[in-house]
């Protein structure tokens, strides 16, 4: 069969089939100012050769400048050590998407149960799978799995800090929502940035809940009080589920340990630990919990174990609730698996180690300290709450956060995220992050130019 | 062929009913099932107190491969799920009509579990599926 679709034969049979006289009959319904049209195809200028067209992608890509990148927000631009994707590009790891005779991929299930075992370690939990599609999502997952795992109440809601990533919180509404789960948004204490207990008494009300979401480090970057939050929700039956940064959590303690009793679930965005800012992604979320909800934990567990000779070896397990066996039944039906980027990850975090991922999370912290008091000294500009971060920062402006990111874009600067949007009674607001990529000179350069436009605006 | 035990009613999904003389009746899977699904790993019980309509799927049997439903034979309320199954699972493949029940509830009318196939039925069940 040749692989050659739609020759004329074959279109004349489809159109047939459904009793259309020809193509453009099919599309009759769409209004013709919506229609390119065959002429419009006249703009597409000509085949270019290799050279030319490398010619016009580096110019194309001079264009884009080299900017210093000072938005967080949920991307971070870590240093990757270059012979992370120079071994994950390895054509044994690169070509298999998926190892579908996943026992004769022994590399690969090895890979994976190496990424189950760091990521135990990170967060202090029992068990770990190997990756979901993004962070966002993993917490969607984290949430339905919470949801059928709490026996202690028949409640479908769940507690939801403001202060989580807007971007984590739309995503959450999309998924579960539709399942009949109900999220009840938990405010953050307007001077501290953080999530106080009294506003999960608030939100709760009288009534009960399936679980609580607690962020470390938050939206803002504040470090919240998680052992409260933690035994809070364990106090009213409800399961505490960890949204994580995993390079944060290098320093801070793993959730496995928060309160009296450690978290129930974390999960989080894999992709500080080697995946490069590229244009919104790809990205990998990770999901782990303790050993009693593992049942519940969606996608695939690499286990190790030892064949007939007594010779370990890697295999594929508790997949009894995956889709190909459960299909509508499964545990979940969109835990994509990001096998290359969990590759990254797993290279990355054992060239790093754990004392390289400590320093790398030390420096973070500083240069945003440091970034604090250089930007802190502009008049106008100060700290919008005073709590203690990790690697970011929410400072309050003198004028439109808008045209400041225009303006410093200009200047090849891209000066943080704008939090006005997501949270108008904050606005003019910006949250900034300096991670170790950044240096005194440009955390410098940042701060004189923000000054100089800050003055020029007031003018 | 497969036990079948004569006092036991016995369901089209492999369930069987044990009438405890009670008012409670005691719920498993036959000993058809139980090798039908290979050695079984894991088994979630339904919750005590729980309120279960006929058919109601309120129980999970993992085995290596597979991970199936339980279906209450028969409306009423859970009062015990077999607890010991979280250590010793393969009992249901050892003793499915013993040590391997998995829940006793409490049937809103006892009088449908008249209803419900006997051993012949059940035995003919099994036969046609095969």
């Amino acid at each position: 069969m040749p692989f050659i679709p739609h020759t004329p034969d074959d279109i004349a049979a489809m159109l047939a089939t459904i009793g259309v006289d020809s193509i453009e009959a099919l599309f009759d319904e769409i209004p013709a100012g919506l229609r390119v049209g065959a002429q419009a195809l006249d703009a597409i200028p000509g085949a270019l050769s290799e050279m030319e067209i490398t010619r016009l992608m580096q110019s194309r890509a001079r264009a884009d400048g080299r900017p210093l990148c000072f938005i967080g927000a949920g991307a971070y631009e870590h240093h990757i050590p270059a012979a992370v994707w120079q071994i994950a590009t390895r054509g044994e790891f690169y070509s298999a998407y998926t190892p579908y005779q996943a026992e004769a991929s022994q590399g690969t299930l090895q890979l994976l149960y190496e990424f189950q075992s760091m990521m135990t370690a990170l967060t202090g939990l029992d068990v770990s799978n190997a990756s979901l599609y993004d962070g966002a999502s993993a917490l969607a997952e984290a949430v339905l799995m919470a949801v059928r795992a709490n026996r202690q109440t028949k409640s479908q809601r769940v507690l939801v800090p403001r202060a989580l990533h807007p971007a984590y919180r739309r995503t959450l509404r999309a998924i579960v929502e539709p399942q009949g789960i109900e999220l009840v948004d938990v405010d953050f204490d307007p001077r501290g940035g953080y999530t106080p207990i009294e506003r999960l008494e608030a939100a709760i009300g009288a009534g009960e809940c399936a679980a609580v979401v607690i962020n470390q480090p938050n939206f803002f970057g504040i470090l919240e009080t998680v052992d409260e939050l933690t035994d809070w929700a364990h106090a009213h039956k409800a399961l505490a589920i960890a949204v994580v940064n995993p390079v944060a959590l290098a320093l801070l303690s793993p959730p496995g340990e928060w309160g009296a009793k450690g978290v129930d679930i974390a999960c989080g965005e894999a992709q500080p630990l080697g995946m490069p800012l590229s244009s919104g992604g790809p990205y990998a979320g990770f999901l782990c919990c303790k050993q009693e909800h593992v049942r519940q934990l969606p996608g695939r567990i690499v286990g190790r174990t030892l064949d007939l000779d007594g010779k370990p070896g890697f295999t594929l397990t508790l997949q009894a609730r995956e889709q190909h066996i459960r299909r509508g039944k499964a545990t979940s039906n969109i835990c994509t698996n990001q096998g290359l980027l969990v590759t990254a990850a797993t290279i990355h975090m054992a060239l790093l180690g754990a004392e390289g991922l400590e320093r790398v999370a030390a420096s973070c912290h500083a240069n945003t300290r440091r970034l604090g008091e250089l930007l802190g000294a502009i008049s106008g500009v100060e700290p919008l709450f005073e709590r203690p971060v990790f690697h970011e920062l929410a400072l309050r402006l003198p004028a439109p956060t808008a045209d400041l990111l225009r303006s410093l874009a200009t200047e090849d600067i891209l000066g943080g995220f704008d939090l006005g949007p997501d949270y108008p009674e904050l606005a003019p607001a910006l949250l900034v992050c300096a991670t170790e990529v950044r240096t005194e000179d440009e955390l410098r350069r940042y701060a004189d130019t923000l000054a100089r436009l800050i003055a020029t605006s007031a003018n | 062929m497969s036990n079948l035990p004569a006092d036991l009613k016995y369901t089209k999904t492999h369930e069987w009913v044990r009438d405890n003389g009670d008012g409670t009746v005691t719920v498993g899977i036959t000993d058809h099932a139980q090798d039908a699904l290979g050695d079984i790993v894991f088994v979630e019980v339904p919750e005590n107190g729980r309120t279960v309509a006929a058919e109601d799927a309120c129980a999970v049997v993992e085995s290596v491969k597979a991970a199936s439903d339980i279906y209450s034979p028969i409306a009423g309320e859970i009062v015990e799920g077999n607890a010991a199954l979280a250590d010793t699972p393969d009992a249901i493949n050892t003793s499915p009509y013993g040590d391997g029940w998995i829940f006793r509830l409490t049937p809103a009318d006892m009088g449908v579990l008249d209803g419900l196939l006997d051993a012949a039925a059940y035995e003919q069940v099994v036969a046609d599926e095969s």
